[in-house]
């Protein structure tokens, strides 16, 4: 963005002022709550014994002090250096593992980040780092799009929500290997679904409908230019949550990603039920009694699901080209992404001669001959991950599930992990050397 | 068994499910005329200079005037402007001398031949021709793929 930093800080000066007050009264909040609740030591530094009152209170105190200093139009903001090296980190493949690690990080180190006073101040730090990047042109407009404000909030949703379950597994798994039931079979007591549930329901729908008033008078709905055939609006996107979908369809054909897979993720889902032979985590949060659904669920729901669509939302610009976070969108963005087929790298590349080819004239079944030959190393590959992998893993990693699902039940779940796996695979592939198609078969619209 | 109520109600149930049936098909065809004229002029071959596309006829037509070299000879050819992906209109990007989609990524060359993002097959030719008063014309009705190798029909391109 080249235009005048000085008027767009005063066109966000006021809202970043109550941003950073709003935050200062969250954290005294939070000490207000210590304070009543019993104040614990956190941590010693060199001699002093910091408790959580005194951090709380020293955080509500810094927020304070940013706030009128942001309302005078100088926030604190990212060095450049910083924003470069974010923006050349943000590609798809540092996105990836970056979230893969993360995840790692969150299971490995559960019993540390759940604690309390280490979320609170991770919240902090995600609130402060929002409040240093919104000061960037580029990224606030991407980020205050009325359309992605809800994605916003739905990243910090996630993240609450995770540290909930998250928090309440390691008190039960811990409560376990002490010998003592979950917590929600300690706390069980019954109430009543009139007044105690009518109740809380009715307060929930009048503060959803206030806030939903709110938002809809301050955010207004955006219009896009009029409908036309022959422009589409550059980049085209999705609904918030079709942009996993979406980006799905970068990598595969239509009929794969549009229809296929989304049916196969449907049907998987309706099939856990009757796949699952664990009767652990039955109504109480747990991980170490779950470890593989968790993990399977945790890649498929936030590997495979929220990172897409974050990607999709905040990273995938004009002709849906890739953007770091406070990158301008330049829709003249040159990216070299020369995609090839696997038979061309296979008869071009590693045997050096030309792609099989019908004669001219011949026959459609000569053809199709013809087709299947110069596909063949893409369907050997694909039907060997299908047919092959499975018996392979029911004798090595997936022994003892073996044991205990049977043939078929097996069979389903491996072809199902498979089929997830096939999607983070392909986008590696596409990425890294560049592969357009496994099995291209343009003729007869059957690539995959 | 047959005359019996049972039967009977069989057999509305199966006349019923037939009337739906040739109802939902009936579906499959609206009512709708195949709007512009299938066949339109485009002006004469001298009006497009060797390596350029010619953007004037995208919004009435849908269509591009290519002239550029496709197999070593420069031929002008009438390239929908439809990407073979999911449907979306490309753009052309002068600077880069390529169509870009904005909706997946999918990149293709002057000639209409996919090279980059997740397009399967290149952009598909309408037929054109000299019509009797030298002007070139387009007919929207007849397409050529060139997957089906049907760029080598005469009719899928104007030379000189």
């Amino acid at each position: 963005m080249h235009g005048n930093h000085e008027v767009f800080l005063s066109r966000i000066q006021m809202g970043l002022g109550f941003y950073y007050l709003i935050l200062c009264i969250l954290n005294w909040s939070a000490a207000l709550m210590a304070w009543r609740s019993g104040i614990r030591p956190l941590f010693k530094l060199g001699g002093l014994t910091v408790s959580n009152l005194a951090l709380w209170m020293l955080l509500g105190a810094w927020f304070l002090i940013l706030a009128p200093i942001a309302m005078m139009g100088s926030p604190p903001e990212l060095p450049e250096a910083v924003k470069h090296l974010i923006n050349s980190l943000s590609g798809p493949v540092t996105l990836t593992v970056g979230s893969l690690a993360g995840m790692a990080f969150l299971f490995l180190f559960r019993n540390w980040w759940t604690k309390p006073a280490v979320a609170w101040v991770l919240l902090n730090l995600a609130m402060f780092g929002m409040g240093l990047a919104v000061t960037d042109a580029n990224f606030f407009e991407i980020v205050g799009k009325p359309d992605n404000v809800p994605i916003v909030g739905l990243v910090f949703l996630l993240g609450f929500f995770t540290w909930v379950a998250t928090y309440r597994a390691v008190i039960n798994d811990d409560r376990r290997r002490q010998g003592l039931p979950p917590m929600e079979k300690v706390d069980d007591e019954k109430v009543l679904v009139w007044p105690d549930l009518v109740y809380t329901e009715m307060i929930c729908m009048v503060a959803v409908t206030a806030l939903m008033l709110v938002w809809a008078l301050a955010l207004p709905a955006p219009l896009e230019e009029p409908a036309s055939s022959v422009k589409t609006p550059n980049p085209s996107k999705a609904p918030w949550y079709f942009l996993g979908l979406q980006e799905m369809l970068v990598y595969y054909d239509p009929w794969y990603a549009g229809v296929v897979l989304p049916s196969i993720v449907v049907f998987g889902l309706m099939a856990i039920p009757f796949l699952d032979f664990n009767k652990g985590g039955n109504g109480y949060y747990t991980i170490e009694e779950r470890k593989f659904s968790y993990i399977v669920f945790q890649i498929g729901f936030f590997e495979l699901w929220i990172v897409l669509i974050i990607l999709g939302t905040f990273l995938r610009g004009p002709n849906w080209n890739f953007f770091g976070p406070f990158e301008y969108w330049d829709a003249h963005k040159v990216l070299a992404q020369n995609n090839v087929d696997l038979s061309q790298y296979f008869w071009g590349g590693l045997l050096e001669r030309g792609m099989p080819k019908a004669p001219a004239g011949s026959s459609a079944g000569t053809e199709i001959l013809y087709i299947l030959w110069r596909e063949s190393p893409g369907i050997i590959l694909t039907l060997g991950y299908l047919l092959l992998l499975p018996p392979i893993m029911a004798v090595t990693v997936f022994r003892s599930f073996y044991a205990k699902m049977g043939l078929v039940r097996y069979m389903l779940m491996a072809n199902l992990l498979l089929l997830m796996a096939s999607l983070p695979l392909k986008m590696v592939l596409r990425w890294t050397v560049n592969l357009k198609y496994i099995i291209s078969i343009p003729e007869y619209f059957l690539n995959f | 068994m047959f005359g019996s109520m049972l039967g009977l109600g069989y057999t509305c149930l199966a006349a019923a499910g037939g009337l739906w049936t040739l109802g939902l098909a009936r579906f499959m065809f609206p009512n709708i005329l195949t709007e512009p004229p299938s066949r339109f002029k485009v002006g004469f071959p001298s009006d497009f200079a060797l390596g350029k596309v010619e953007e004037k006829f995208k919004a009435q037509f849908g269509v591009w005037i290519v002239n550029t070299e496709y197999n070593g000879q420069p031929e002008i050819c009438a390239i929908r402007t439809v990407c073979t992906h999911l449907g979306c209109t490309p753009n052309w990007l002068e600077a880069e001398q390529k169509f870009k989609c904005p909706c997946h990524g999918s990149g293709f060359y002057k000639d209409g031949i996919n090279f980059e993002g997740p397009a399967p097959r290149p952009l598909e030719r309408y037929a054109i021709s000299l019509a009797d008063d030298g002007q070139l014309e387009v007919d929207k009705s007849k397409l050529f793929f060139e997957e089906m190798g049907q760029w080598v029909d005469p009719q899928s391109f104007y030379t000189g």
